[in-house]
């Protein structure tokens, strides 16, 4: 097992050094740069500019100091931000972009779960027909669309809840995000479940247990629940690096101190530093969800071994 | 619940009340900041974004009433030399940091030091160049060579509470470029002591009516009054709360859900719900600003001031501005914006404007125009099966777009072929501007003080650089007119305000007449304003300081 996530590890380093290479030299073939302003800069404070970023530098003497800097753990200034480096934008930023994805994966994929399952055991009875319609809308309507609709009505008629805005260690400003957030989730993974419950509720063991006697309670928790997860468990991963890496229209509609909305705006702003922060983090985090995802698997289907 | 618990409970529930209803009593002003302040280092900002947060905080020698009207900051008086180019300004007494460090002579002398320092790389540090050796200084000098000595820099510490500024010419808008952020003091021990981190939110301070006590990046910052302020006593908003909310849609559900009593911008698609819902709450008065498109006049076909002449005349502004935006905003006629200081004498208008008093006056003379301009067209060869090709570039944005596939389809009735060309952000769009890479371009200006030369000096020609090249700045249309340059010259050296004023404006005059570029609108503020609260006029600097308004509950 140690020796599998070794192995994995060390394949991850050149896929993320190639990804960061791609994405150092992509970024600045895009026109324009980050000191281009509305307003034309006299040629003397453009070139302050670009001297205080290295940026009257050859591009590969650039390429070289970032690789140096990046490889102590710094990424570098933010060519637009001039409060906060890169590091310490995403330190700040990052924390609530975990809890808010976490949060919704959390809530979102018991919810998935539960829902797919009562759905399978109701095939083609009302519940179902119900939860079915609830996962089209959840898979179909984009989520600046629900978020709007949910600020009207929680926020601007109803008065529940904050129409947006932030405020430290308040949960009532979290729970429409989160819930905007999971809502696809939520659908997706139900409609994993109903999938494989159908499947795994007609295999020959799970008639077998019914046939010893069994009650349908521990039928389905013992015997078919496992199973029916593998699908879900498979799609855990790609479904939580979307949710982190995803909360961008979310934080934009609510105004929230994540790190999403940042990497659109850097992208725009031709703020290389920013921009490259943000994709080395949201390389991380897939790859190293991938992996998790891969152990989960030995964890739950016993026919998988790695060594 | 036995019944000393009940009392116990009581009692802490009371306390609790005491304590919530003390905190009521606390102001809070929710403000919509739009996007978030990139810094707080008043020599680095770069927009209203920035200055509403430090404006409040750090207060210059100068500053505005809430009417905008230039009045005595940080400065008890000051005096001006017989020439204009000498001004000496003597400190209150009672101006200190929020630490309690009294404001000194030395704090203005760092800040001008930052600013123009190379390393500082400020972007507005060309708005002092009016200082004595200030543009030298900003200039990095040669490699290998050393850095060049601040002291070239007009500026003096005469005593601890005066300071002597000397200007290259007589700037009648002096005082008024000493209210924008970049020529504001920095407390010198604090950046003694944190060097460029001085403006970080936990170490900054400032010598104004609030400081800063809470920055959460994405989301918010929370001021709080300064109670050493001097004038801390007429000061009745007990905190700000700033929203960094870059979506307009979203500003505009939490105001309507009672979360804020300010929106500093708004969408324009929703304006109608706002004035049905909010009558009266969206003032939507001009501000000191252009919509304007500018021709390349390196164009072979461009540089006819004729063929400007027919494009600029056939831009409908007021279906523009009453049916494609619908958003407030006037028609504008004139290069220098209505409702500016220091311009005696009327508005320009040219002799072709139409007849605005009514719609069938204003068709008609719109007819004319056209009428005239296809004549004029034709009469060069350009003809319904042969139309003049021309490319119209401007940057992603709703509004830019409407406006230019509006002004293509004018253009289609005098014989031009418009190609849209359009940039993915604003910042792509002005570099092709820059690099005279387009033939009409979309272009904006607001004023950074209020004084026309701020607008006239965006069509001087370029000044040469040591490689030969010209350098153009915001003139990217590259109007070059030697009688201009020498009437704004004339004008910069005038110490007489109704001269100065005669000398710009028979430079707008020539310019105009010449068609330098086609002044389309006016912009119009984009507050929004709860009637709650009391002490905000709309002025056309759009700059609002908390410190003059109040708030009931």
């Amino acid at each position: 097992m140690l020796r599998y996530v070794i192995r994995r590890i060390s394949a991850m380093l050149p896929v993320a050094f190639v990804a960061i290479t791609t994405c150092f030299f992509i970024i600045r073939l895009a026109p324009g740069g980050p000191f281009d302003r509305e307003r034309t800069l006299p040629p003397t404070i453009k070139a302050n500019m670009l001297a205080a970023y290295d940026m009257d530098q050859p591009l590969w003497v650039q390429y070289f100091r970032y690789i140096g800097r990046l490889l102590h753990g710094d990424l570098g200034p933010s060519m637009v931000n001039q409060t906060f480096s890169v590091n310490e934008m995403i330190a700040l930023g990052f924390p609530f972009t975990a809890t808010l994805g976490l949060s919704a994966f959390v809530l979102a994929t018991t919810a998935g779960i539960l829902a797919g399952t009562i759905s399978a055991l109701n095939q083609n009875k009302w519940p179902d027909y119900l939860l079915v319609l609830f996962v089209m809308v959840g898979v179909v309507v984009p989520n600046f669309l629900t978020a709007h609709l949910m600020q009207l009505v929680f926020g601007v008629y109803l008065r529940w809840l904050p129409a947006a805005g932030y405020s430290p260690g308040s949960l009532l400003h979290l729970i429409m995000p989160v819930i905007v957030l999971g809502l696809a989730h939520a659908a997706r993974v139900s409609r994993l479940m109903r999938g494989s419950m159908i499947e795994v509720l007609g295999t020959n063991y799970v008639r077998t247990a019914r046939a010893k006697g069994l009650g349908e309670r521990l039928v389905i928790a013992r015997h078919a629940l496992r199973p029916a997860l593998m699908p879900v468990v498979s799609y855990l991963g790609p479904g939580l690096s979307y949710l982190l890496t995803g909360s961008l229209v979310v934080e934009q509609v609510f105004g929230l101190p994540g790190i999403g909305k940042y990497f659109i705006s850097a992208a725009l702003n031709r703020d290389y530093g920013l921009v490259l922060g943000t994709v080395i983090l949201y390389i991380f985090i897939i790859l190293v969800l991938n992996l998790l995802v891969d152990l989960v698997y030995a964890l739950l289907d016993p026919k998988v071994r790695y060594s | 619940m036995k019944i000393h618990q009940v009392i116990k409970a009581a009692i802490a529930a009371s306390a609790i009340a005491l304590m919530m209803s003390s905190a009521a009593l606390a102001v809070t002003l929710n403000l919509h900041n739009g996007s978030e302040p990139r810094t707080l280092d008043p020599a680095k900002q770069n927009g209203n974004w920035e200055d509403r947060v430090i404006s409040d905080m750090i207060e210059g020698m100068m500053t505005i009433d809430n009417k905008g009207n230039v009045i005595n900051g940080q400065a008890a008086s000051y005096e001006v030399s017989e020439d204009g180019l000498t001004y000496t300004f003597k400190i209150r007494n009672d101006a200190v940091w929020s630490d309690g460090t009294p404001v000194t002579a030395k704090d203005f002398v760092t800040g001008l030091e930052r600013l123009l320092n190379p390393a500082t790389a400020a972007t507005y540090a060309s708005l002092a160049y009016f200082i004595e050796g200030a543009q030298d200084y900003n200039t990095a000098p040669e490699e290998g060579k050393p850095a060049k000595d601040p002291s070239m820099i007009g500026i003096k510490a005469i005593d601890d509470k005066t300071v002597q500024y000397k200007l290259r010419g007589p700037t009648p808008y002096f005082l008024s470029a000493l209210i924008h952020p970049s020529m504001y003091p920095v407390p010198s021990h604090k950046v003694a002591e944190f060097g460029e981190d001085w403006s970080k939110p936990e170490n900054i301070i400032g010598n104004g009516a609030y400081k800063v006590t809470e920055f959460v990046p994405g989301s918010h910052a929370i001021s709080v009054k300064n109670d050493k302020y001097y004038d801390a006593a007429n000061v009745k908003i007990d905190d700000i709360k700033y929203f960094f909310i870059d979506d307009t849609s979203a500003a505009l559900a939490l105001y309507r859900s009672g979360g804020l009593d300010i929106m500093s911008d708004l969408p324009t698609d929703q304006l109608q719900l706002i004035k049905d819902q909010f009558p009266g709450q969206a003032p939507l008065t001009p501000i000191l600003s252009v919509y304007y498109y500018e021709f390349n006049q390196t164009d072979p076909v461009l540089k006819d001031p004729e063929i400007r002449k027919a494009l600029s005349t056939t831009i409908n502004r007021l279906a523009i501005t009453d049916q494609i935006l619908a958003s407030g905003v006037k028609p504008q006629y004139s290069w220098v914006p209505p409702g500016i200081g220091n311009y005696e004498g009327g508005q320009y208008t040219p002799d072709w404007q139409p007849d605005g008093s009514s719609p069938e006056a204003f068709e008609a003379d719109y007819a004319k125009l056209v009428a005239d301009a296809k004549a004029v067209m034709e009469s060069k060869g350009y003809t319904a099966d042969n139309k003049l090709k021309l490319t119209l570039r401007y940057n992603a944005n709703p509004d830019h777009e409407r406006i230019a596939i509006a002004v293509a389809s004018m253009w289609d009735a005098i014989n031009v072929s418009i190609e849209l060309v359009k940039s993915d952000s604003a910042g792509p769009h002005y570099t092709a501007l820059e690099q005279g890479d387009f033939q009409i371009g979309r272009s904006g200006w607001g004023l950074d003080f209020n004084d026309p030369q701020n607008m006239l000096e965006l069509l001087l020609t370029g000044a040469k650089q040591a490689d030969g090249t010209i350098s153009w700045g915001n003139n990217h249309g590259r109007y070059s007119n030697p009688k201009y340059d020498e009437l704004i010259a004339a004008a910069g050296k005038e110490l007489d305000l109704v001269k100065r004023s005669g000398l710009m404006h028979e430079a707008e005059k020539l310019a105009l007449d010449e068609f330098a570029a086609a002044p389309i609108y006016t912009y119009v503020t984009k507050w929004v304003v709860s009637p709650k609260i009391s002490g905000y006029v709309p002025n056309p600097l759009e700059r609002h300081f908390v410190r003059y308004m109040s708030k009931a509950e």
